[in-house]
């Protein structure tokens, strides 16, 4: 049988998927933002439709992004569903689409929380109802497009570009403060791009194209190395966002509306830590295991440190912020701790592990902040106050949300047979084959988690009904119960059957694992 | 020399010299009602201007004049984006002078006198046509400047731009001289082939160097040499600032290209040097001062100073790649700046400015389309994609990159972040704050709210497929 070699398998797969099948991904980023077109264009004049028109949008890119699961091959690394034409001639620029198992299911994640984004922003939202919808929807399509984008320039262009949408709902639709929190989001996160772009344009003069393929294997020295990571990091490391430069993300949080809120939680944290695995593991594998160390600290403080800083706030929506930035610290150690396990276990068994594990928490922590999020939106709708002193007894008058809320912070707090076990549960066990102290560390967190989650919880549902606030509070309504059930279904779904979603990634992740395990000196 | 040089090359120019002085005697004969006639008229010289211009570079031949004048295809695709950036000053000014009874003959005369002076700039290949051109545009602006002749701040604006301007032309002046006395000659091929060939490097053409860089950074508005920019910014009426703000940056740009890069490349080396520190103490000057600013015209001057800091990366770079992009970003930088202009412009009324960064507040109550549009220009300036100003930005660190100096680069780019700051600023004032309860509505002129909205399209689009300017670009220059 003849050896067929996996640049082979790339090549045929790109000849005859380049211009037969359908466009699938382009379709997901631009009809997001020809559908926002519309939208706006029936503020003017059909104000009332536009809510069913973004719905109308945001379902269709959904069902459009379901074949991207059924229809994708989990028996390859390569990218597939793959498009790729020539953009600017002039900076050898592609327009360059394809997925594997690492990002295909953070576009579903993406897709399916806009549409819950939607739904939650029904009635809440009276104000530029059309703007707001197709914010969010220009945003949609940006966004599956970073994640689909093998061109260095293109996913700069996009990973900026999203940038627009988020400023304008965090400034246009947010809190008192609004104005504060989002040129704080904008100029944080415009801070650590503009350093990516140098290190793209350095790769870029360097290899003479933007393709991220062709970086990931372009031979680089250590100081390159170095300086390249260190510029992606400070890209990814705000928007994770990672301890020092997370201080952002609760002031965007508590200004932005809660479909905002979902989003940033949802969805742009995951653009970091997708960066992590796409540019810096492979471009610079000998810098980051050179900076190994840095990045398990910075991850291990997030977890420890900002799980404490969680435990004092008495905002529910900070509370789940701060607990955003200490989850998504384990995602970050999932992946560097893969140099360790490799070192002492000379097996990338165990790092797949780790990084698949990252990945998991990824998508779980998507639908359980996101979820979170919207539970406080429902509270908040009702007492305009997301200060836990004013609630209390919440239970007696909304047993249903009850119900929701209780769960979803089981999810948080990682109980097994919730989709937040999984990832975290893998992480666990995979930072134990490297060193038993990190894994300790790491555990820790699940105690407080459960410190921090729980007691709110306590705080907010139990107890006697604690004013007359409270008292007059009535349950969710239909459209409530939808969205909450819909987020609920995905972490009941990956935490009792997870194999499907490890499938998905097990190939990609191998391969990348194998990737960065060698050295590029 | 006995024959008559061949005259076609030049036949633009003499059209639009021809049309000058016919409007202005026209416009003599004209009662105010019917001053629009010297509008249309000067509409049609640019237009016509142009297809004469594509009609010229069809039929070749490179120098005449005795070598005094050059018609290449950088200076045809620079005069033809003079003529676009003219053409869109005139339609948006319309409505704002008549309001003002400014609507006269002399703006638009003035307007093209000025526009012959970009052409010869941008067309010139010796130093006394440099200095003709450059003295053209000149007086023509100054005189633009004291147009609105009762009002104080614009006369003080005048006479400051003229002060400061005349000694920036004499220290140009001074640099030429020395230039002569060094090496005998003119002409910008032979000045460029005798310092190619000189080994030593001789005083007096440092210092000439040195004048002329002085000189040149005035005209373009780079620190420390920009004092001027923001007093007559905000001191002329707005079309003025517009006029001064947008075509006369594409023709320095060609003057740079003609003087240090034809002229003087041979001194590569120096000009490198001066031109980096100019660089950063304009990105500098530029994104921080700004940040204060209450009025938007004085913002969008500092503004200015940041992108001609930018413009200078690319210069500097020396390489051909670096010049294409300080060509491709002046070119998209006058189209941003001329939207912005425009802007200003739109939400004017009869007696109100709205020049104040206060008067945008809420814009995106009053008119949500125009603020998709103000919107565009910001986030076109401050570089982020996909609007057009990020390819221009990303074309110049580029070229920097390139040719090693990645330190440069990452100053740029920190200077572009502080920049963001007050381009945010407006779009915060535009969305996130309400308009005041005695906003009135938009009053506009059908056309000019068309061509204002393709001007801000244009933002969007060229950052969409940037690839054929940047093509159009990368052919034209080829030194």
């Amino acid at each position: 049988m003849p050896v067929i070699g996996l640049a082979d398998i790339a090549l045929m797969g790109s000849l005859d998927m380049t211009n037969a099948h359908f466009p699938i991904l382009s379709v997901l980023l631009w009809l997001p933002i020809a559908g926002a077109l519309v939208v706006l264009l029936a503020g003017r004049m059909a104000p009332k439709s536009v809510r069913w028109l973004a719905l109308f949008f945001s379902t269709v890119v959904f069902a459009i992004s379901v074949p991207l699961w059924t229809g994708f091959n989990t028996g390859t690394a390569s990218m597939q569903f793959v498009e790729n034409i020539p953009w600017i001639s002039t900076f050898n620029v592609h327009y360059y689409l394809g997925v594997d198992g690492i990002s295909m299911p953070l576009i579903l994640l993406n897709t399916f929380m806009t549409v819950l984004v939607v739904i939650a922003g029904w009635e809440v939202i009276q104000y530029k109802v059309a703007q707001y919808m197709a914010a969010f929807l220009i945003m949609e399509g940006l966004i599956n497009g970073v994640f689909s984008s093998l061109d260095g320039l293109l996913f700069y262009v996009l990973w900026e570009a999203m940038l627009i949408p988020m400023f304008l709902i965090i400034g246009i639709w947010g809190g008192p403060r609004r104005v504060y929190a989002t040129i704080k989001f904008f100029l944080y996160t415009f801070f650590g791009s503009v350093l990516m772009l140098i290190a793209i344009i350095y790769m870029y003069v360097k290899s003479g194209s933007y393709d991220i393929l062709a970086f990931q294997h372009m031979p680089l020295g250590m100081t390159a190395q170095a300086l390249i990571f260190i510029a992606f990091l400070v890209a990814f490391a705000v928007k994770v966002p990672m301890w020092p430069v997370h201080t952002w993300l609760p002031d965007a949080h508590v200004e932005a509306p809660t479909g905002g809120s979902v989003i940033l939680a949802a969805i742009l944290l995951k653009m970091g830590a997708y960066g992590f695995l796409r540019f810096s593991l492979p471009i610079a594998p000998d810098a980051s295991h050179a900076l190994m160390w840095l990045m398990i600290g910075l991850s291990l403080v997030a977890i420890i440190y900002i799980g404490f800083v969680a435990i004092a706030q008495t905002d529910m929506k900070k509370l789940v912020a701060y607990s955003s930035v200490a989850h998504m610290g384990f995602v970050t150690l999932g992946f560097f701790i893969l140099f360790l396990i490799f070192q002492k276990t000379a097996s990338t068994e165990g790092t797949v592990m780790g990084v698949e594990g990252g990945l998991v928490q990824m998508i779980s922590h998507g639908f359980v902040s996101g979820a979170l999020f919207l539970c406080v939106g429902v509270l908040y709708d009702r007492l305009h106050t997301r200060d836990i002193k004013a609630y209390g007894g919440v239970i007696n008058k909304m047993p249903a949300f009850a119900f929701f809320l209780v769960l979803f912070a089981m999810a948080n707090v990682a109980l097994p047979g919730t989709s937040g076990f999984v990832g975290e549960w893998m992480v666990i066990l995979a930072s134990m084959k490297a060193n038993f102290w990190i894994a300790f560390g790491a555990a820790f967190t699940l105690f407080l988690g459960a410190a921090y989650t729980l007691w709110m919880v306590k705080r907010v549902l139990y107890g006697p009904v604690a004013n007359n606030h409270v008292a007059e509070m009535h349950d969710i309504g239909k459209r409530e119960f939808i969205v909450l059930g819909l987020c609920a279904l995905p972490v009941i779904l990956i935490g009792v059957w997870p194999a499907p979603l490890l499938d998905v990634m097990h190939a990609s992740v191998t391969n990348l694992v194998h990737q960065v395990v060698q050295s590029k000196l | 020399m006995s024959t008559l040089p061949s005259l076609t090359q030049a036949i633009p120019e003499m059209f639009v010299l021809g049309m000058g002085c016919f409007i202005l005697v026209v416009d003599t004969f004209l009662s105010d009602r019917h001053r629009v006639v010297s509008y249309w008229l000067s509409l049609a010289t640019v237009a016509a201007t142009a297809w004469l211009t594509v009609a010229v570079a069809q039929t070749g031949g490179l120098l005449t004049f005795n070598d005094m004048f050059i018609n290449d295809s950088m200076g045809n695709v620079l005069k033809l984006f003079t003529y676009l950036v003219v053409a869109l000053t005139f339609l948006y000014s319309r409505e704002y002078l008549r309001d003002r009874s400014l609507f006269k003959g002399e703006f638009y005369v003035l307007g093209l006198f000025g526009m012959l002076g970009m052409m010869v700039m941008i067309s010139a290949h010796n130093f006394i046509t440099i200095y003709l051109g450059l003295e053209l545009l000149s007086l023509s602006l100054y005189t633009m400047v004291a147009l609105d002749r009762d009002s104080p701040v614009a006369s003080e604006a005048a006479m400051k731009y003229f002060v400061l301007g005349a000694i920036a032309s004499g220290t140009l002046l001074y640099g030429m001289s020395l230039l002569y006395g060094a090496t005998g000659t003119l002409d910008l091929t032979r000045l460029g082939m005798q310092i190619a060939e000189s080994a030593t490097i001789n005083v007096g053409v440092m210092l000439a160097l040195g004048f002329i860089i002085v000189g040149l950074c005035f005209k373009l508005g780079a620190a420390p040499f920009h004092m001027w920019l923001p007093d007559v910014y905000e001191g002329a009426s707005t079309p003025v600032t517009m006029y001064i703000g947008s075509a006369p940056k594409i023709a320095a740009f060609a003057l740079f290209m003609r003087l240090l890069v034809a002229g003087l490349g041979g001194l590569h080396v120096e000009w490198h040097a001066i031109l980096t520190v100019l660089a950063v103490l304009s990105m500098g000057i530029g994104s921080i001062v700004a940040i204060v600013q209450t009025n938007l015209k004085r913002l969008l001057a500092y503004s200015t100073i940041s992108h001609v800091g930018f413009i200078l990366l690319g210069i500097l770079a020396g390489t051909t790649e670096g010049y294409q992009a300080a060509m491709f970003y002046v070119v998209t930088y006058v189209i941003m700046s001329t939207a912005a202009f425009g802007m200003i412009i739109l939400l004017a009324r009869k007696g109100f400015e709205a020049d104040q960064l206060e008067d945008f507040k809420g814009l995106n109550d009053r008119s949500p389309w125009f603020a998709a549009m103000m919107l565009m220009v910001m986030f076109g300036m401050a570089g982020v994609p996909p609007f057009v100003g990020f390819f221009a930005k990303l074309y110049v660190l580029r070229a920097v990159i390139d040719i090693g100096m990645s330190w440069l680069a990452v100053v740029a780019v920190i200077f572009a972040l502080i920049s963001a700051y007050y381009y945010l600023k407006v779009v915060k004032l535009m969305y996130f704050d309400r308009a005041p309860q005695d906003s009135k509505p938009i009053q506009a002129d059908f056309d000019m709210r068309w061509v204002l909205s393709g001007n801000g399209l244009a933002i969007l689009l060229l950052g969409i497929l940037p690839g054929p300017l940047m093509a159009l670009c990368a052919r034209v220059i080829t030194f």
